[in-house]
């Protein structure tokens, strides 16, 4: 996702999210390039769904994604780390009291 | 994680700290260069590993004696032409483009594993190949799914749980001519004996010799030496031969009490540095079919080039 998509001369590179069987979401399997979306789709089934790991193909232009800073890692993420009370296990509750 | 406003040697070593601790590296984290230049050098050699090593195999497809074998194999290769793709996305992210690496495999500049110099004369070393090639691949290839930097051990996750299959092929295969008549246990024992010595070579000069090893284990791309994994192969292959009942070709091959490991005869090292410099057996048909199959398809991309772009024109027109 950082390199400029165009390699010169290149197809753009392409991102591949595969939707797998347990119908999940897309999940990102890795990249590849193409002349354009369509090959993307073909490609992308050759190359990331050989033994039945998907049901659906999303491709997206590489430079078509924005991405959070590295840098921001902390601003974006460390909030969440105070918040505990978020998680069931914060709480006591009996053990003899069932379905909680 | 390393901060981009900290001191240049300050960076340096809050990197080594980060991954000192298990901590993966993504591509938009900053970076020693000397840290993406080996990885540059190593994913994309490995990578191109990939690409020529379909061609000792790929001989074969059309020759297999039987279609459930011939499936195989092309199922096989087919997963190698992927493994070159999985890796060469995963160079891409650290800023070099897959024209430039393809360009120098084809320059000669790139090196790829020196085993694939070498020619496959009978059905039975694409038993041997999967067998030993995969097998000594897999032990390579299994530390590296911890590899500091994650593209790269995301790329070998997925590589790795391919070529347990074609390991496993190639055995059966080895197997199917082990127990089959005296000229097809034959041809599998003369298959062992061409391709362990080359195998055992596959994982790299020793480690008296093998100067960058240091600083890649320090940086976690690099799990264990290039002689420890080397012993893992030899000891699982051995006891691998014995299944076969064919022989390795070693008379000094000897289980070692002390250390509970096998211990082999000298390895010729020369052979193996001339393998790499390109004078294999078949260095140059290799680079010369690797050639021609880019020349060839060149009109194969500038016509699925123009089509894209006519499309993208005439979707345009449509719009307006
Ligand atoms: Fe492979
Ligand atoms: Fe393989």
């Amino acid at each position: 996702m950082t390199n400029d998509a165009k390699g010169k001369g290149g197809w753009p590179l392409f991102e591949v999210f595969i939707r797998s069987k347990q119908g999940l979401s897309h999940v990102h399997a890795g990249s590849l390039h193409a002349a354009d979306a369509k090959m993307a789709i073909e490609n992308a089934r050759d190359v990331y769904t050989r033994r039945n790991e998907g049901t659906s193909i999303w491709v997206v232009p590489s430079d078509a994604i924005s991405a959070s800073a590295p840098e921001d890692k902390g601003t974006l993420f460390d909030p969440a780390d105070s918040k505990i009370y978020r998680h069931p296990t914060f709480y006591t509750v009996p053990d003899d009291v069932e379905c909680l | 994680m390393v901060h981009e406003a900290s001191a240049p040697d300050e960076r340096a070593e809050q990197f080594d700290a980060w991954v000192a601790d298990e901590n993966k590296v993504e591509p938009q984290d900053w970076m020693p260069e000397g840290y993406a230049k080996t990885l540059v050098r190593q994913i994309s050699q490995h990578a191109h590993s990939e690409i020529i090593g379909m061609q000792p195999e790929g001989n074969w497809i059309t020759r297999a004696p039987s279609l459930r074998r011939k499936a195989i194999l092309l199922a096989k290769v087919q997963d190698e032409a992927g493994h070159g793709l999985y890796l060469y996305s995963a160079a891409e992210t650290l800023n070099v483009s897959r024209d430039q690496m393809e360009a120098d495999l084809m320059s000669g500049k790139a090196k790829y594993s020196s085993i694939f110099n070498y020619p496959t004369l009978t059905w039975a070393d694409v038993g041997a190949i999967g067998w030993l090639v995969d097998g000594a691949a897999i032990v390579n290839q299994i530390p590296l799914c911890r590899c500091s930097y994650g593209p790269y051990a995301r790329a070998m996750i997925r590589v790795c749980k391919e070529e347990s299959f074609h390991q496993r092929q190639g055995f059966e295969l080895m197997m199917a001519l082990s127990q089959g008549t005296p000229e097809q246990k034959a041809m599998a024992q003369d298959a062992l004996n061409r391709w362990w010595w080359p195998a055992v070579q596959m994982f790299g000069p020793p480690d008296h010799d093998s100067p960058h090893s240091a600083q890649s284990m320090a940086w976690k791309i690099k799990r264990f030496s290039n002689d420890d994994l080397r012993q893992k192969f030899i000891d699982m292959a051995v006891k691998q031969a014995q299944a076969l009942h064919i022989e390795i070709p070693d008379p000094d091959l000897k289980f070692n009490e002390e250390t509970g490991h096998w211990d082999t005869g000298e390895i010729n090292w020369d052979e193996f540095w001339a393998v790499v410099k390109g004078h294999g057996p078949c260095s140059r048909e290799r680079m010369a079919n690797r050639r021609k199959a880019h020349n060839d398809g060149a009109w194969v991309r500038e016509a699925a080039t123009a089509f894209a772009a006519k499309e993208r024109a005439r979707a345009e027109k449509v719009a307006a």
